[in-house]
C-alpha cells in the first residue's frame, strides 16, 4: 500500500494525555537526583535511640551465659536486652505455609535464646543514644558459647550420622516435593540419546546498596506503633508486627519512603527487624536499626544454592522426549517468615521444561536445613535454577545429536498457536510467544553472521561462544502463591483516585516503589484514562494508613495488578466526572469526553469546561448544581486475577562472549533479550527492568557467591571479597519485545521485573560451553570463575 | 586522642565550624552533623562508591576520610552541586534516560560522572564504563547511566562548539 495514500490520522499514542505505551520520564526523580530523597537510613526522630546487635560468631552453639553488666555502664547506653527479656514483648514464629505439604520449621525468635543456629544470629542487643556508642558498648557484652557441630554441606544434611539441627523436627528435611507426569521411564527407554549432568549454583545474595533499615516508633499515649521501613509489602509487615506484638493491625502503621534497592531482599520479615519493633514498644521511644554491610551479608536472605541433577531424552530428529530432575537445596536453619523457604525449590519443580512441548517430566526437590544464613525468595525465585538446568540440558542434547542450539529449540518450543495450554507440572499458559521471540532475537543478533565470526576467530585461537536461554516467568500472582497457604499476604491491590479542588488528581495505591517505576506507571495509567496531564497526577504509595489494602510490589505484580486497579478506578472517576459535567453543560455523558484537563465534546473535541472549573463548582458551589446530582469525585477499585493463578510471560536471551583460555576470564561482549510482558505501559521502564535483571543474573553467572567454610563461617562477607558486576565489565544489552496481552485484565499488562534475571546465567553458561567446545570441556556450575574454567580446561 | 577536635571548613560554599571526635569519618560528619543526607553510605569500607563527594575539587570516598582531615578544605556534596546548577544537564540526562531506579547510588554516580566530564570532553563508552567502575549500581545494569553520561558529553561539546567564535 502506498504510504502517502493513507489518510493522516493520529495514532492512539499521539492523542493528548495518552501515556500508556510511552517512554515518559518517571515523576519526582529530581528528589533522588538532587540527594533529597528520604531513605530510612536518613531518618531521625526526637528521642530516637540506635540499636546494635551482638551476633554469634559461631554457626552452631549453645549460649552458656550472657554478661551485659559492663556494657550497660558504657556512655550513652540506654539498655542491653537479651532474647529472654525480649520474648516478654514479642512471640516467636514458624515459617510454614499449609499448601506446601509437609513443610516444617522450628520456632524462630527475634533474638536467640539458649542456642544460635547460624553465624550472625543475634544473641543480644545494645541500645544507645548513638550508633557509635552502641557499637562501643557491644564490645563489652560477654557471651560464653559452647560450640556445637555445624551442619554445612547440604549433601550430607540428611545422613544418619549428621546432627539434627532442631531435635523436635526429627530430621533436617524441611520440605520435599515429587512429581511424575507422562511416561518418563518409557520415554527415556525409547530415546535415541539420554544426557545427564549435575548443575551447581552458588549461594548468593541481593546486596541492596542501602542495607535493610527500620525505624520503629511506639507511641505509648496513642498505643500505636509506626514502622518506617524500606519494605516491598507494607500491609504484610503491619499484619506480622501486630500479630507478634499482641496488637490489632489498626494499631500498627507502616510507612515506606524511598528504598535503596530491594530485589526481594526486603519482602521478608527478619528477626532483627522484629526485635526493633519490640524494643520500641519496650522502651516507649523511637528505635532505629540500620544493618551494616557485614550484617547484610550475614543476615539478608541468601538465595539459589542448589545442586540439581538433570536428565534429558532426545531423538536424533531433535525431539525432546523427557526431562527429569533431582534438586537439592540448603536453606539455613529456619524457613523464612512468612513466605517460607520452600518456594524456590517448589518453583524449580514447576518451571523446569516449561517452554517445551514434552509431557514427560519427573522431578524431586528436597529442601534441607543447615547452619548457614537463611535462604529465601530473591528476584526471579527459582527461575534461574530451572532455566539453567533446562537450557543446559537442551544444549547438551543438541551437542549430543549434532544439532544447532537454535534448531533444537525451534523443534521443541511450544507453538505460538497452541494456547491456551498447560505444562506437565500443572502450569497454565494463557498466551505465550516462544517462536516469535526466538525469530526476533535471531534477527536482532544477526545469528548467522555471528556464527561465521565465531568460526573465523577460532582459526586465530580466539574462543568466543554464543548461548541461548528460553524462559517462562511467573507474574501477576493470584492468591495461589501465599493466600491459599494461610499467609496474610494480599494478592489483590487497590487504587483510589480523586479529583481535587484545582483539577489535580491524587492516586493512593497499595503497590510500592523501590525504583521500578510504580509511581510512574500509576500516573501514566490514570492520566491516560482520565485525559489529565501526568504532571497533575500525584501518586501516594507506601503507607498503610493512607493507601488501600494490598500486596505491594513483588513477584512482578505491580503493573499487572496494581496498574489494573488504577485503570479501573480512573474509569469510574471519569464516569463520575462526565455525569457532573453533563449536568452542568446540559448535555449527556455519552456526548462528552475528557482531554487536556478539560471536558470536551466527544465528537469534535471542543473544550467545554475545564476540570478545575468543574471541581470548583462541585466543591464550593454545589448549590448551583441541578437537584438530584450528587457528585462523587473519588473512586476506588481493587483488582486480582481470578482466571489464571499466574500470568506467565516468556522470552529468550542470548549471550556473546569471549573466554580467555589462558587466564580463564570471561569477557561479555553483547547480550540480547526478547521478552513478552503483554501490554507495555512504559517501554523505557520495561527495558530498564530487563537490563537491571539481566545484570543481576550476570553477577550470579560470573561473580557472586557467598563462600562458607566447613564450620559455617561466611568468609567473604564484605563488598571487596564478594564481587558484584561493575560498569566496566558489563556489556550493552539489546532488548526487544513481542506483545501478547493477558485478556484477564482490561490493561493486559503482565510483569517484567524478573525476566532478565531468569535467563541471564543460563545463556552465559551455554555460551561459555559453546566457546569451550573445541576443548571438549563442559561446565555446569556457576559462578563461572577463572578457576572453574581453567580447571575444566585442565590448565590447573 | 579521643577528645573532640575543632575543625573549620567550607561545605557547599558555606563556612562550617565544628567539634568532631577524631574517629568520625567524613560521610558520617556530613550526614549526622550537617544533615546532608544526599551522601549515602553503602559499605563503609571504600568499595561501593555511594559516599563519593568532592574535596578541594577531587572526588573522594567520604567513608575513607576522617572529618579532622578536611580541616581547611572545601567540600562539595550532591546538595551543593544541585543548587549551583553545575550538573543540571547531567541530572536531566539521567532523568530522561531513566539512569536511576532506587536512586541510592545516584548522587555519587553523578559526582563521579561529572569528574570524568571535567577531565575528558569526549569520552567513549568504554572510558565512561571504566571511570564509573568504582561506583556500584544494583538496579540499572549501568547501560542507561553510560548512555546518560555519553549524551551529556555530546550535548556539552555541541554547546561549546556553538559558543566558539
Amino acid at each position: 500500500m502506498n504510504e502517502q495514500a493513507k489518510p493522516q490520522t493520529l495514532s492512539e499514542l499521539d492523542r493528548p494525555n495518552s501515556y500508556i505505551g510511552k517512554s515518559v520520564p518517571r515523576p519526582n526523580l529530581d528528589r533522588l537526583l538532587q540527594g533529597r530523597g528520604l531513605y530510612v537510613s536518613d531518618m531521625e526522630l526526637p528521642r530516637m535511640v540506635h540499636v546494635v546487635f551482638v551476633r554469634s560468631p559461631h554457626a552452631h552453639a549453645k549460649i552458656v551465659s550472657i554478661d551485659a553488666q559492663a556494657a550497660k555502664k558504657k556512655p550513652g547506653v540506654v539498655a542491653v536486652i537479651t532474647g529472654e527479656e525480649l520474648a516478654e514483648v514479642i512471640t516467636p514464629w514458624v515459617g510454614v505455609l499449609s499448601h506446601l505439604k509437609g513443610l516444617k520449621s522450628a520456632p524462630q525468635r527475634a533474638i536467640a535464646i539458649d542456642r544460635v543456629c547460624w553465624q550472625g544470629e543475634a544473641v543480644a542487643v545494645v541500645i544507645a543514644t548513638s550508633r557509635a556508642a552502641a557499637e562501643d558498648a557491644a564490645e563489652f557484652v560477654a557471651v560464653d558459647y559452647e560450640e556445637l557441630e555445624a551442619v554445612t554441606d547440604m549433601r550430607t544434611a540428611l545422613d544418619a550420622t549428621t546432627p539434627v539441627i532442631h531435635a523436635s523436627l526429627g530430621d533436617n528435611l524441611a520440605f520435599e516435593r515429587t512429581l511424575d507426569a507422562g511416561a518418563v521411564d518409557a520415554a527415556f527407554a525409547g530415546s535415541d540419546e539420554v544426557v545427564e549432568a549435575e548443575f551447581v549454583f552458588g549461594r548468593h545474595t541481593g546486596v541492596t546498596l542501602e542495607p535493610r533499615a527500620v525505624v520503629a516508633d511506639w507511641n505509648a499515649a496513642e498505643a500505636r506503633l509506626t514502622i518506617y521501613q524500606g519494605t516491598q509489602a507494607p500491609h504484610m509487615v503491619q499484619n506480622i508486627a501486630a500479630l507478634h506484638l499482641g496488637l490489632e493491625e489498626a494499631q500498627v502503621r507502616v510507612i515506606c519512603k524511598d528504598v535503596g534497592g530491594s530485589f526481594g531482599i526486603k519482602v521478608h520479615i527478619y528477626a532483627d527487624e522484629m526485635a526493633t519493633y519490640a524494643l520500641s514498644k519496650m522502651l516507649r521511644r523511637p528505635v532505629k536499626f540500620v544493618a551494616d554491610r557485614i550484617e547484610s551479608f550475614n543476615t539478608d536472605i541468601h538465595a539459589r544454592d542448589h545442586r540439581c541433577k538433570g536428565r534429558i531424552g532426545v531423538n536424533r530428529d531433535g525431539t525432546i522426549t523427557a526431562f527429569e530432575i533431582d534438586d537439592l537445596t540448603g536453606i539455613g536453619p529456619y524457613s523464612m517468615y512468612p513466605r517460607t523457604s520452600a518456594i524456590e525449590a517448589n518453583q524449580v519443580v514447576n518451571l523446569v521444561g516449561g517452554p517445551y512441548t514434552t509431557k514427560n517430566y519427573r522431578a524431586r526437590a528436597r529442601v534441607v536445613f543447615q547452619n548457614k544464613n537463611v535462604m529465601c525468595q530473591y528476584r526471579a525465585v527459582g527461575h534461574p535454577i530451572a532455566c539453567s538446568v533446562t537450557e543446559g540440558l537442551v544444549d547438551l542434547a543438541a551437542v549430543k545429536i549434532g544439532m544447532d542450539p537454535v534448531d533444537i529449540r525451534r523443534r521443541n518450543l511450544i507453538a505460538d498457536d497452541a494456547y491456551p495450554c498447560g505444562s506437565p507440572s500443572g502450569l497454565r499458559f494463557e498466551l505465550l510467544s516462544h517462536h516469535a521471540s526466538l525469530n526476533k532475537l535471531l534477527a536482532m543478533m544477526n545469528y548467522d553472521a555471528l556464527r561465521a565470526e565465531q568460526a573465523a576467530l577460532r582459526e586465530q585461537n580466539i574462543h568466543r561462544g554464543i548461548g541461548f536461554a528460553s524462559f517462562i516467568e511467573v507474574t501477576n500472582p493470584s492468591a495461589a502463591f501465599y493466600g491459599v497457604g494461610g499467609a496474610k499476604i494480599s494478592s489483590q491491590d487497590g487504587a483510589a483516585v480523586r479529583l481535587d479542588a484545582q483539577g489535580a488528581v491524587f492516586v493512593q495505591t497499595s503497590i510500592t516503589e523501590q525504583g521500578q517505576g510504580s509511581e510512574s506507571l500509576t500516573a501514566q495509567i490514570v492520566g491516560s484514562v482520565l485525559g489529565v496531564s501526568m504532571g497533575k497526577v500525584r501518586v501516594i504509595l507506601g503507607d498503610t494508613d493512607q493507601t488501600p489494602y494490598g500486596g505491594g510490589t513483588w513477584a512482578s505484580r505491580g503493573a499487572g495488578i496494581g496498574g489494573e486497579a488504577a485503570f479501573q478506578a480512573a474509569k469510574i472517576l471519569k464516569r463520575n466526572i462526565l455525569e457532573v459535567a453533563a449536568a452542568i453543560l446540559q448535555s449527556t455523558p455519552a456526548e462528552l469526553d475528557i482531554a487536556n484537563d478539560a471536558v470536551v465534546n466527544a465528537t469534535d473535541r471542543t473544550p467545554r469546561i475545564e476540570l478545575r472549573e468543574l471541581a470548583r463548582i462541585v466543591y464550593f458551589r454545589p448549590d448551583t448544581l441541578p437537584p438530584g446530582i450528587r457528585p462523587e469525585l473519588m473512586a476506588t477499585r481493587h483488582y486480582v486475577p481470578r482466571n489464571y493463578p499466574f500470568a506467565f510471560t516468556n522470552g529468550i536471551q542470548a549471550s556473546w562472549l569471549e573466554v580467555d583460555t589462558d587466564t580463564g576470564f570471561v569477557k561479555l561482549l553483547k547480550h540480547w533479550v526478547v521478552e513478552d510482558c503483554g501490554t507495555i505501559i512504559n517501554p523505557q521502564l520495561v527495558d530498564e527492568q530487563v537490563r537491571g535483571g539481566v545484570v543481576q543474573g550476570l553477577g550470579a553467572a560470573l561473580f557472586e557467591k557467598c563462600i562458607y567454610d566447613e564450620r559455617g563461617q561466611l568468609t567473604n562477607a564484605n563488598m571487596a571479597d564478594y564481587l558484584v558486576p561493575m560498569s566496566g565489565e558489563m556489556p550493552d544489552i539489546d532488548v526487544g519485545h513481542v506483545v501478547s496481552p493477558t485478556t484477564e485484565s482490561e490493561l493486559g499488562a503482565k510483569g517484567a521485573g524478573e525476566a532478565g534475571t531468569a535467563g541471564a546465567a543460563a545463556c552465559v553458561a551455554n555460551a561459555v560451553n559453546d566457546a569451550l567446545a573445541p576443548f571438549g570441556a563442559v561446565i555446569t556450575e556457576i559462578p563461572l570463575t577463572p578457576q572453574l574454567i581453567l580447571t575444566a580446561l585442565k590448565r590447573i | 586522642m579521643t577528645a573532640p577536635h575543632s575543625i573549620s571548613l567550607e561545605v557547599n560554599g558555606e563556612r562550617v565550624e565544628a567539634y568532631v571526635l577524631p574517629r568520625i569519618n567524613l560521610a558520617d560528619f556530613l550526614r549526622e552533623h550537617l544533615k546532608l543526607t544526599g551522601t549515602h553510605v553503602g559499605c563503609e569500607h571504600g568499595v561501593c562508591g555511594a559516599c563519593t563527594v568532592r574535596v578541594n575539587g577531587e572526588i573522594v570516598r567520604s567513608c575513607l576520610m576522617l572529618a579532622v582531615q578536611v580541616n581547611g578544605a572545601s567540600i562539595e556534596t550532591i546538595e551543593g552541586l544541585s543548587d549551583s546548577g553545575e550538573i543540571s544537564d547531567l541530572q536531566a540526562a539521567f532523568r530522561e534516560r531513566n539512569a536511576l531506579q532506587c536512586g541510592y547510588c545516584t548522587p555519587a554516580m553523578l559526582i563521579t560522572a561529572q569528574d570524568l566530564l571535567r577531565q575528558e570532553a569526549d569520552p567513549g563508552r568504554e572510558q565512561i564504563r571504566e571511570h564509573l567502575s568504582g561506583n556500584y549500581c544494583r538496579c540499572t545494569g549501568y547501560q542507561a547511566i553510560v548512555d546518560a553520561v555519553e549524551a551529556t558529553a555530546k550535548a556539552r561539546k555541541d554547546r561549546d562548539k556553538s559558543r566558539a567564535p
